[in-house]
C-alpha cells in the first residue's frame, strides 16, 4: 500500500478511486487526492482495489458481487474514511455491500463497519471535514448534474452547490428537470440502447437550453454518457468531474474535446 | 387480457414506441400534468410525510394479519347480507362472475374502473360467453371502442391524444346526432361520452367496480372515482359485484382514511378525489337505492405466495400511478411496451411474481435503478430493491443471456485479482487510448455497439491512475 505525503493530521483516508476513474479519467483521482489533502488529511491509495462490484450487483449475480466485494472490505480496513469521487460507488459500499452477507455474520460485521466510514468526495469535504478552503478559479457559465445515486441514496445536493460558489468566477445555472436521470444506469445503458439514448437525449436538450459551457457532475457514469451524446449531437459544452472544477485542475482537455 | 408473452417482446414494443409519433406526444404531458400536479399537492399539505408513514403502517401492520383480516372481513360482509367468493386463479375468479351473471339471466354488464378484470381477461371472457360489457369510465370506454389495453392504472387511455379520440367517437356513436357533438376541446368530448354513456348504464343489469380498499371491521368496499361513474354502476342495477384482489383489505375505517390522506395527492394531485364511495352489503329496507345483491369476489393469484419474501412490500401498493407518472421510462415508452396489465415500476416489481421471472424478466431489468419511483410512492414500496430481487431470481434460475453471465463471471474474475486486473487493464487502456487518436473519442466500437450507435465513446486517458500512483509513491 502507498500513502501520499501529507503533514496533516486529521485522519487517514483510504481513496476508493472507482474503476471509471482509474481506467478512464485518472484526473479525477488526482484531483480527490488533492482536495483530499488540502483539507487536512492523509490520503492512501489502497493499491488492491478494483471496483465496487455494481456491474455484478445490478445484474442480480450476488455470487460475483460478493468475491469482488471481499477484496473491498480486505483493502480499506485499515482507513478512518473511505472516500469515493462518485455517489454511486460510494451508495454501493454504505448501502448495499451488508446485503451480500446477510448470512455471513462476521462479513456482515466488516461490511457494517465499512459503510459508517465511506463518504461520497463532495459529502465529505462539507459534512465530515466543514471545508471551506477551495481555491480555485473557473470563469464559466456551469450546470450542474446530480447522479440518482447521489441525490436518492447518498443525500448529496447541496454539498457539491456549496463547494462550487466557492470557486471565483464560476456561474451555476440549475437544470429543468435536476432531479431526472440521464439514461446511463450502468449495464442499462447498453441492455436497452434505445431508452438510454431517449432519457439521454432529453437530459442534453435541458443542458443546452441552460446555455451552460461546461457541464459538471459528481460521478463519471453519467458524466461519460452526457460527454459521448453532447459530442454525438455536436452541441459545444464541455463536460468534467466537479473534482477537476474544485482542485483547479482543469489544464486537462474536458471528456471529449469541444471543437472540430 | 394481453397475454404474458407480450411481457417477453419488450425490446422490440419499446423500441416502436419510441418511434410513435402520437405516443410521445400524448407522453410529454406527464411532466407538465401529473408530476406537476403531484409536486403541489405535497407542498400544500405540510402532514404529507407523517401521512405517508401512516399508510405504510396501516398497510404494513394489514400484510402481517393477511388471514385474519380476510376472515373478519367475510363474516362482517356476511352480517351486512353480502356474499363473499375466494378464487384463486384468474380462470376461478372469471367463471364465479360468469356464473353470478348467468344466474340471474344478465344480458348486460356496466363497469366501473378496476384493474384486477384486467388482470383475468373479464371483458373478452364474458363477450364470449354472450355478456355485453359497457364500460363506465371514460378512459376505459375510449380504449374498449379502440379495442386496446389500458395503457396507465389510472388514466388508461393516457396513450390516446385528442385528435384521436374525436376520431374514435366519430366512428362509434350514433351518426344521426352526430351535428350535435362539435368535439372540439375535451370537454365536449367529455360531455359527449357522458351523454352516450348515462343512456347505457340504464341498460345494464348489473355493475361491477374494483374497489381501492376493503374494510375488514365493516364489510365494506370503498371506491374512489373522479366522474361518479362508479356510484352509478354500483347503484342502479339489481346486483353489484366487486372484484377485488386479497391485499386490498384494511383492518379498519381509520386505515382506510390513512390511505385516501395519500392516494389522490400521489395520483392526480387533488387533495381527494371527487367522489368516495363505502359500499356495505346490499340495500337495505329503509335505503332509497341500492342493489338487491352485493357480492365481493377476492382473487389471490400468486400475491398470498409473495408474503415472506423480498418482494412481499409490492402488496402495499395502492394502485396511485405515482411511480409510472415519473418514470423516465415509462415516459420514453408509455404502458403498452411492458405487454401486461401494470406497466411502469409497480409492474416491473409485481408482473415478474404473476407471470413469473421467464415471461417478465425484461421488466425489472429495464431500469437505471434511478429510485424516482420510490422516491415518490407514497407506500414507499422499495421499487429499486425489488426490481434487483428479480435480477437475482433470473440469473439464479439461468434465465438471462449467456452471454451476460460469461461477461460478468470473466469480469469478476479479473475483479478479484487486483494484480492481474491492473496488468490487463493498463494495456487494455493503453492500446484503447491510441486507437482513440487525436479525436479523444469513439464513433464506432463493435463490442459496445449499445453505446456508439447514439453516442460517441469517451477515450480513456492512456495510463490508469493506480499505475500512475504506484509510481509516483
Ligand atoms: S408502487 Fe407506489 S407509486 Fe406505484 S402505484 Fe403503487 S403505491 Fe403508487
Amino acid at each position: 500500500m502507498s500513502v501520499s505525503g501529507s503533514e496533516s493530521g486529521r485522519g487517514r483516508v483510504g481513496l476508493f478511486v472507482t474503476c471509471l476513474a482509474d481506467l478512464f479519467r485518472p484526473s479525477v483521482a488526482w484531483a480527490s487526492v488533492q482536495l483530499l489533502e488540502q483539507a487536512g488529511f492523509e490520503v492512501a491509495v489502497p493499491d488492491r482495489q478494483t471496483c465496487c462490484g455494481q456491474p455484478a450487483y445490478n445484474a442480480g449475480d450476488l455470487p460475483t458481487a460478493r468475491r469482488v466485494a471481499r477484496g473491498i472490505l480486505d483493502a480499506f480496513e485499515p482507513f478512518d474514511y473511505v472516500v469515493a469521487p462518485s455517489g454511486s460507488c460510494a451508495g454501493m459500499l454504505r448501502l448495499h455491500l451488508g446485503r451480500l452477507f446477510v448470512s455471513e455474520q462476521e462479513t456482515a460485521a466488516r461490511a457494517e463497519h465499512l459503510a459508517r466510514r465511506t463518504h461520497e468526495l463532495t459529502e465529505f469535504l462539507v459534512d465530515v471535514a466543514s471545508w471551506t478552503g477551495v481555491a480555485a478559479e473557473f470563469p464559466h457559465r456551469v450546470t450542474y448534474h446530480d447522479s440518482c445515486s447521489s441525490l436518492r441514496e447518498m443525500a448529496v445536493r447541496d454539498q457539491p452547490r456549496a463547494l462550487m460558489a466557492q470557486v471565483q468566477g464560476l456561474e451555476l445555472v440549475e437544470l429543468g428537470d435536476r432531479d431526472v436521470c440521464c439514461g446511463f444506469g450502468g449495464t442499462f445503458c447498453v441492455k436497452y440502447p434505445d431508452i438510454s439514448t431517449k432519457m439521454v437525449s432529453d437530459k442534453t436538450a435541458a443542458i443546452a437550453a441552460t446555455g451552460a459551457e461546461t457541464v459538471l457532475a459528481g460521478d463519471l457514469g453519467c458524466l461519460l454518457n452526457i460527454a459521448g451524446r453532447l459530442a454525438r449531437e455536436g452541441r459545444p459544452v464541455a463536460c468534467r468531474h466537479v473534482a477537476e472544477v474544485l482542485a483547479g485542475t482543469t489544464g486537462t482537455d474536458p471528456i471529449v474535446p469541444v471543437g472540430p | 387480457m394481453m397475454d404474458g408473452a407480450a411481457a417477453a417482446r419488450f425490446p422490440e414494443a419499446s423500441a416502436r414506441a419510441l418511434g410513435d409519433e402520437n405516443l410521445q406526444a400524448a407522453l410529454r404531458l406527464l411532466g407538465e400534468g401529473f408530476q406537476a400536479r403531484r409536486t403541489d399537492a405535497v407542498e400544500r399539505f405540510a402532514g404529507f410525510e407523517d401521512a405517508r408513514d401512516a399508510a405504510v403502517a396501516a398497510k404494513t401492520r394489514t400484510l402481517r394479519n393477511l388471514d385474519r383480516h380476510l376472515e373478519t372481513f367475510e363474516a362482517r360482509c356476511r352480517e351486512h347480507g353480502g356474499v363473499v367468493h375466494w378464487a384463486e386463479t384468474p380462470a376461478d375468479a372469471r367463471q364465479i362472475v360468469l356464473e353470478l351473471l348467468t344466474d340471474r339471466g344478465v344480458r348486460a354488464l356496466s363497469k366501473g374502473k378496476t384493474m384486477v378484470a384486467e388482470e383475468i381477461g373479464l371483458n373478452g371472457f364474458l363477450e364470449a360467453n354472450g355478456i355485453e360489457v359497457i364500460e363506465t369510465d371514460l378512459g376505459e370506454y375510449i380504449i374498449q371502442l379502440a379495442e386496446e389495453a389500458p395503457s396507465h392504472i389510472i388514466v388508461p387511455a393516457i396513450h390516446k391524444t385528442m385528435p384521436q379520440v374525436a376520431d374514435l367517437f366519430r366512428q362509434h356513436h350514433d351518426q344521426a346526432k352526430a351535428g350535435s357533438f362539435p368535439r372540439r376541446t375535451p370537454a365536449d368530448l367529455v360531455a359527449e361520452a357522458r351523454a352516450v354513456l348515462r343512456r347505457r348504464f340504464l341498460e345494464a343489469d348489473a355493475g361491477l367496480t374494483g374497489a381501492n380498499f376493503l374494510v375488514a371491521e365493516t364489510g365494506s368496499s370503498v371506491i374512489v372515482t373522479n366522474e361518479g361513474n362508479g356510484d352509478l354502476t354500483q347503484t342502479l342495477p339489481q346486483l353489484h359485484i366487486v372484484l377485488a384482489t386479497i391485499e386490498k383489505v384494511v383492518p379498519t375505517l381509520a386505515d382506510g382514511a390513512a390511505i385516501l390522506r395519500v392516494l389522490a395527492r400521489s395520483a392526480t394531485g387533488q387533495d381527494m378525489s371527487a367522489y368516495t364511495t363505502v359500499s356495505t352489503g346490499p340495500r337495505r329496507p329503509s335505503d332509497v337505492d341500492g342493489p338487491a345483491e352485493y357480492h365481493v369476489v377476492l382473487l389471490d393469484n400468486g400475491r398470498s405466495r409473495l408474503l415472506g419474501t423480498p418482494a412481499e412490500e409490492v402488496l402495499r401498493c395502492i394502485r396511485c400511478g405515482a411511480c409510472m407518472n415519473h418514470c423516465p421510462v415509462y415516459g420514453a415508452v408509455g404502458g403498452h411496451a411492458y405487454g401486461w396489465v401494470y406497466p411502469g415500476p409497480i409492474g416491473a416489481a409485481l408482473t415478474p411474481a404473476l407471470l413469473g421471472v421467464g415471461a417478465a424478466r425484461h421488466l425489472p431489468n429495464a431500469s437505471s435503478l434511478c429510485g424516482r419511483c420510490e422516491e415518490v410512492c407514497p407506500m414507499r414500496i422499495p421499487l429499486p430493491k425489488i426490481f434487483r430481487y428479480w435480477r437475482e431470481q433470473e440469473h439464479a434460475a439461468r434465465l438471462n443471456s449467456e452471454r451476460m453471465r460469461l461477461g460478468l463471471a470473466l469480469w469478476g474474475w479479473f475483479a478479484a485479482r487486483p494484480r492481474l486486473y491492473r496488468l490487463a487493464t493498463g494495456v487494455a487502456m493503453r492500446v484503447l487510448s491510441r486507437l482513440a487518436g487525436r479525436s479523444r473519442r469513439f464513433r464506432s466500437l463493435v463490442l459496445a455497439s449499445g453505446w456508439t450507435r447514439s453516442r460517441d465513446l469517451p477515450a480513456p486517458a492512456g495510463r490508469t491512475f493506480l499505475n500512475s500512483w504506484k509510481r509516483r509513491s
